[in-house]
């Protein structure tokens, strides 16, 4: 849709307290190539200091104090955004060409992501771009374990960075890899440390509302497939439904048919409906039939992106495959369930 | 807002995309959704109720009772459900699930 393609780009950056998500976005603010950047930063308490930290202290970047950006402050979100634009109309601020939040490190990204998402006037201007999801290579484990935040916040992560990997042994970095790519397999794990490069193109430019990007990103989330995790993998430990990310999981479902569009629409908004709480994301590439390209989907709980029709295929393939990330939901259900929808908008069940 | 009948135009649901976004593509909008309306009715009639095209703008979902509601979208059609029949239609029941796929077994 034409909006997609000329709207601002949102990137969310998220973490647990202390995993370096401001230290992370000074770094990306002094890449040129991301020079026309606006930012919102959202810090819990009386006094924010996370803005004091960041160097370029200007009129485009604003401060949400007194609360928490997911829970106590979402008009605030709206309104700071809306308010930049506006400024950004009139001519006060710089035109800026993509707008960063930077969340408290107890956010629940998902309603920030809603926000982004769904308000009717913030959807015309802007676009939901990469959430990138910070984690602590030293105590990431023990949040994820712990926190459920911190669980969501890798779960609905498009990029991870592993942080402070520079202070950390090397086998907990790889325990915690592990874990994330459980919790996430669809998003790539990045590490940083002081001193080694990052990349902001990948972190946030490319996504899939990028033309050249969007057949990689697609290929990352169908990573997922190689990826199905097994009880002997090593460093998988037995599930603990009383840790915070046990209960979250992501699989990969295929369809070798095409999909009817319709059947996979009401599916969809009906399981949406009821469970949409617990599917944190959903990605898809759907074979709808005689389209040239896959048919796109993107949806964060109960939200889900217009479709994006691609032009071609990225490979060979020619199979629907979507991605769960889900919460306490079962795949097998989850499999049957879209399987039996589909199978009413069949070809022979049409006819029938 | 249509001036003959007064009813508010409704911005676009993600689920009312066409499946082929070209000119000239097949099925036409209005074909795809008279199709939405027959699968939909699939579903819903393992809970009672049927659902009709209005003019191609909105839904109009009613009970064997005659309760009815008018609804903009797919997503509303199942807020609306509940409403009507006081409890959730969910698509993981395994019951549901089980009698959706004996009608393609029969069909």
């Amino acid at each position: 849709m034409p909006e997609q393609t000329t709207s601002i780009p949102v990137n969310v950056i998220t973490g647990f307290l202390g995993s370096g998500k401001t230290t992370l976005l000074q770094r990306l603010l002094a890449a040129p190539e991301l020079a026309d950047t606006a930012v919102l930063v959202n810090e819990f308490g009386e006094v924010g200091l996370d803005h004091h930290l960041l160097q370029r202290l200007d009129d485009d970047i604003v401060l949400l104090q007194s609360g928490c950006l997911c829970c106590t402050i979402r008009g605030d979100l709206s309104g700071a955004m809306r308010d930049l634009y506006s400024r950004r109309e009139r001519g006060e601020i710089r035109p800026f060409r993509r707008l960063v939040v930077e969340t408290t490190g107890l956010a629940d990204p998902v309603p920030i992501l809603s926000t982004v998402m769904a308000e009717p006037v913030l959807r015309h201007h802007f676009r939901l771009g990469n959430v990138v999801t910070t984690v602590d290579a030293v105590n990431g484990l023990m949040h994820l374990e712990r926190q459920e935040e911190s669980a969501k916040q890798a779960a609905v992560a498009d990029r991870i960075v592993i942080t402070k990997t520079d202070i950390a042994d090397a086998s907990g970095v790889a325990e915690l890899r592990c874990r994330l790519a459980r919790l996430n397999p669809a998003a790539p794990q990045l590490e940083t440390a002081p001193g080694v490069a990052l990349d902001p193109d990948l972190l946030l430019t490319r996504d899939l509302y990028d033309l050249d990007g969007r057949a990689e990103e697609v290929r990352w989330w169908l990573a997922i497939e190689s990826e199905r995790p097994s009880a002997a993998a090593p460093g998988h430990h037995h599930l603990d439904v009383n840790r915070h990310d046990a209960r979250i999981h992501a699989f990969c479902l295929r369809f070798e048919r095409s999909l009817d569009w319709n059947a996979f629409g009401i599916w969809l908004t009906m399981l949406l409906h009821i469970h949409g709480n617990d599917v944190l994301r959903v990605k898809g590439m759907l074979n709808v039939g005689e389209s040239s390209g896959p048919v796109v989907i993107h949806g964060v709980q109960h939200l889900v992106h217009p479709p994006d029709h691609l032009p071609q295929w990225p490979d060979a393939d020619r199979s629907s495959r979507i991605v769960f990330i889900v919460r306490g939901l079962s795949r097998d259900m989850i499999e049957r369930s879209l399987a039996a929808f589909a199978r009413l908008g069949a070809p022979a069940a049409a006819a029938a | 807002m249509c001036g003959l009948c007064g009813v508010l135009g409704n911005e676009g649901d993600w689920t009312d995309a066409p499946a082929r976004p070209f000119p000239g593509a097949r099925p036409t909008r209005r074909a795809q959704r008279l199709q939405r309306v027959r699968l939909v009715n699939a579903v819903l009639a393992q809970f009672g109720l049927v659902l009709s095209d209005w003019q191609g703008a909105k839904y109009q979902l009613s009970s064997r009772t005659g309760r009815t509601e008018v609804v903009d979208n797919l997503a509303q059609v199942w807020l609306a459900a509940e409403r009507i029949l006081g409890r959730a239609c969910d698509p993981l029941d395994r019951s549901l699930v089980a009698r959706l796929e004996q009608i393609e077994q029969m069909g």
